[in-house]
């Protein structure tokens, strides 16, 4: 039995239209514990979720607070949507903190119980600061109203283990281990700074726990350097009013709605319940968007080994139930089970690989230029159980082997590793050295802004290169689509919050694919609206996947098919039902983007969140190299000819390149100009006092921000 | 596999099934919690009924239906969470629900309704799959 180190009693607080009305503050260091009121003025502003996060993040830290200072706070909160199980993507965590790899604040929004259980506990969010000396498991007992802090120096590192041994520890019996989740990462966390969070739910019919991650910035790591091992919550009693809803009726009436949805449309749309988000695999490669070989090109003729059937054929399981949380019938979440290991410390043992999601077959695949399934899975389940992100190790290593290739780096400068496109042996002891802290491993982990400075300067790679093929963006790295051909998504990527991850907008079939937005003006539109309805499912506890990756069948025929409109409404009808507001799909939009100026605003209170922390690298907008230009030279001499008025067989091949530069880099610029006027931002970047006043957000506390900037 | 099997040709749409099997187990005459639905097409009489096919065990969000040991879908109601998603997917659109009610809910082939039934249009049929 491990030592406790602190027990607290609470009575749980009942929760009433989607809120607990608590949160719970947690201080790791000196074993405080506290509870504090969430008030009207915190749900009228901030809603949930992702704005409680900001907000309690921002009275917790300074603009000198650094990711492992101790007042950084870990931040995780489900919304008042969360743990509804009548509608499908209901049961997500949003977690936030100040990331080791941007040192502005993070968000990532997870599936898996823990947000749900917690919030049921009676916590609608809960603060993680200071640092345990020793490691630490935190247990929650939201049933009892127990919370118990205890050394966990004795327990296993890695998720797949710590997990299984957890909710084996707190379940009274089989069936009641549905009723645990655990929130850990993995051995890797405490040596990269790309660690992140896995997020447990019982998967009661393969007998197993699985995983979803929270895993962009760097979670993980902030974990592991406050020294928590794991965090665990209980609650039993899960049913369709737990959340207490002010209208059951119409959440049972569009629950069933969209149900009947799924079951009619999924096989004939995008086979979400089949495959996951790994359906688009094929459909990226058609449209040159599949990252292959660090972003040079976006696809390749090898991509059909890594496609969709592959996967369906000989790895998933198929026809049961695979959702993150109830009531999900997307059931997206898939597996290959009985998966065997055949390198590191597990080699020969067979386990559950939670996925493949799309990023990880185009990132740990294609773009490492790895086409083999085996070697997807194998990476896909190290990379979670080592606790690592693998979209920011994707990219970081598609860097890595671009650099070596180009021989900006030598083998011997990676510890002798031969990291060449396709050598999945040396990314999986990459991963494995990750794990160990060893060889190569921890540089690798510092993410691509660190490591460009470091080959610079200590293996004196051509630094203006490194800049235009290192993918990443206030320090986050891209997440995994080519781009280069949409200028809406090179905006969608860099002109975002937290840095280029697709789930603030995914504007490619749109601009590029249906030309549907032509304009810098529809752009700019576009690139307003997205991110803030996007920004509302993480202030409310949701999974994006069931706006549209379903449509009903006649959206197509609606004004405007790509917001799916009936999904929109979806929306509205179950915020309302849940909370007893009466909102519209204007408010909603208002909702997020009070919540999405105050992050701007973080981000320039803590030394970022202007224009210059924007921009891209040239990789994310066109052709650095040789090879790329002449891999698709036939496009781009003819966009010299039509978007110029070049004629491209009057220049040699570096003119082109550097004509087609110089206008792809004008347009970025035109459009960054178009989407902060759309925002309400001054020309720098910084979100104005007039439109602060209209969002009714000008708050003392963020004027005195922006001032100076304006 | 024990199912109920509805003969439409002799069905006079008389109702007394649904009050039975509401009354069995709602202890109330309401058809919205009959787990057996009548409809009238023209004065030829459907009936709306489960046919065990099974194809919301493997949906379930809860993993809370199962087959019994006589080939009957039943709801283990200690683990249904009432996400109602088996009523999107039910094929047959067999499986109920009421906003009263925490979980939906089907027809076990009880026999209720056929005892109920003056006509004897209803009978319990057991098969091999």
């Amino acid at each position: 039995m491990s030592k406790i180190l602190k027990e607290y009693t609470y009575t749980p607080a009942k929760i009433d239209k989607g809120y607990s009305g608590k949160s719970l503050y947690i201080h790791v260091g000196d074993l405080r514990i506290e509870e504090k009121e969430v008030t009207e003025f915190m749900k009228e502003k901030f809603v949930g979720g992702k704005g409680f996060d900001l907000w309690y993040l921002w009275h917790a830290v300074t603009p000198e607070t650094r990711w492992d200072s101790p007042e950084n706070e870990i931040v995780m909160s489900a919304g008042p949507l969360g743990g509804i199980t009548q509608y499908s993507g209901t049961g997500k965590t949003l977690v936030c903190a100040i990331s080791p790899l941007t040192d502005i604040p993070i968000d990532s929004n997870v599936g898996g119980y823990y947000g749900p259980l917690l919030k049921f506990s009676g916590w609608d969010a809960l603060e993680l600061q200071g640092k345990a000396d020793k490691d630490i498991l935190i247990f929650i007992d939201g049933n009892k109203g127990h919370i118990i802090i205890e050394e966990a120096d004795d327990l296993p590192e890695d998720s797949h283990l710590l997990a299984e041994e957890l909710t084996s520890r707190y379940a009274e019996n089989e069936q009641d281990k549905v009723n645990v989740s655990v929130v850990s990462t993995g051995s890797a966390a405490k040596h990269v700074l790309m660690g992140m969070l896995n997020f447990s739910f019982y998967d009661p019919r393969r007998k197993t726990v699985r995983f979803k991650q929270a895993a962009r910035g760097g979670l993980g790591t902030i974990f592991r350097d406050k020294h928590i091992k794991a965090l665990v919550v209980k609650y039993k009693g899960i049913k369709g009013d737990t959340n207490n809803p002010a209208d059951l009726a119409t959440l049972n009436r569009v629950g069933i709605k969209y149900h009947k949805q799924m079951h009619d449309l999924d096989d004939k749309q995008n086979a979400m319940r089949k495959i996951g988000t790994a359906n688009t695999i094929m459909v990226m490669d058609k449209y040159d968007l599949l990252p292959t070989r660090n972003f040079q090109t976006g696809g390749d003729p090898d991509a059909y080994k890594i496609s969709p059937q592959v996967f369906i054929n000989e790895y998933l399981t198929q026809g049961i139930h695979d959702g993150c949380w109830y009531g999900c019938t997307m059931s997206c979440a898939k597996t290959a089970d009985h998966f065997p290991l055949k390198t590191g410390p597990y080699a020969g043992q067979c386990v559950t690989v939670d996925g493949p999601e799309y990023e990880c077959a185009a990132g740990l695949g294609a773009n490492l230029g790895i086409f083999d399934p085996q070697a997807v899975l194998e990476q896909n389940f190290y990379c979670d159980t080592y606790g690592i992100d693998l979209i920011s190790y994707a990219t970081t290593v598609a860097f890595i082997m671009e650099c070596y290739e180009r021989e900006e780096i030598s083998q011997e400068d990676m510890g002798g590793l031969d990291l060449r496109f396709g050598n999945a042996q040396a990314s999986l002891e990459l991963m494995h050295q990750m794990s160990r802290g060893e060889g190569f491993g921890p540089l690798a982990g510092l993410g691509i802004k660190k490591l460009k400075k470091i080959f610079v300067e200590r293996f004196g790679a051509d630094e203006n290169l490194l800049d235009d093929i290192g993918m990443e963006n206030k320090g986050l790295e891209y997440s995994e689509y080519l781009h280069k051909e949409s200028l809406a998504q090179q905006g969608g990527f860099a002109l975002t919050n937290k840095g280029p991850q697709h789930d603030e907008a995914w504007l490619i079939f749109m601009d590029m694919v249906n030309n549907q937005i032509p304009s810098f003006e529809d752009k700019a539109y576009a690139l307003y609206y997205y991110p803030m309805f996007r920004t509302w499912f993480g202030l409310c506890g949701l999974c994006k996947l069931p706006w549209n990756d379903i449509v009903p069948a006649d959206n197509y025929l609606t004004d405007t098919p790509a917001k799916v409109p009936e999904h929109v409404q979806n929306y509205v009808e179950i915020f309302n039902a849940v909370t007893g507001k009466n909102i519209d799909k204007e408010e909603l939009i208002l909702q997020s983007e009070r919540v999405y100026q105050f992050q701007r605003i973080f981000n320039i209170r803590m030394g970022k969140g202007l224009r210059e922390h924007d921009s891209a690298p040239y990789r994310s907008m066109g052709p650095v190299t040789r090879e790329e230009y002449l891999s698709r030279q036939e496009r781009y001499d003819k966009q010299l000819q039509e978007l110029q008025g070049l004629d491209p067989s009057t220049m040699t091949l570096d003119e082109k390149i550097a004509k087609t530069r110089a206008y792809r880099e004008k347009q970025f610029e035109l459009l960054t100009d178009a989407v902060y006027k759309r925002r309400g931002w001054t020309n720098n970047g910084v979100p104005t006092i007039e439109r602060l006043q209209e969002l009714g957000m000008d708050l003392p506390m963020l004027l005195e921000i922006i001032k100076p900037h304006l | 596999m024990k199912a109920l099997h509805h003969r439409q040709e002799i069905c006079t749409g008389c109702l007394a099934c649904e009050i039975a099997c509401s009354t069995a187990y709602f202890k109330t005459e309401d058809r919205n919690k009959s787990s057996i639905r009548i409809l009238n097409n023209d004065n030829t009489f459907h009936a709306n009924i489960c046919t065990q096919c099974g194809e919301c065990i493997n949906m379930c969000t809860a993993h809370a239906i199962y087959r019994d040991r006589n080939g009957v879908v039943r709801i283990n109601k200690h683990l249904c969470v009432g996400c109602m998603g088996c009523v999107g997917f039910c094929s047959e659109l067999a499986m109920h629900y009421s906003d009263d009610l925490p979980e939906p809910f089907k027809c076990i082939a009880c026999g209720i309704c056929v005892k109920a039934c003056p006509e004897g249009a209803l009978e319990i049929l057991m098969s091999k799959s």
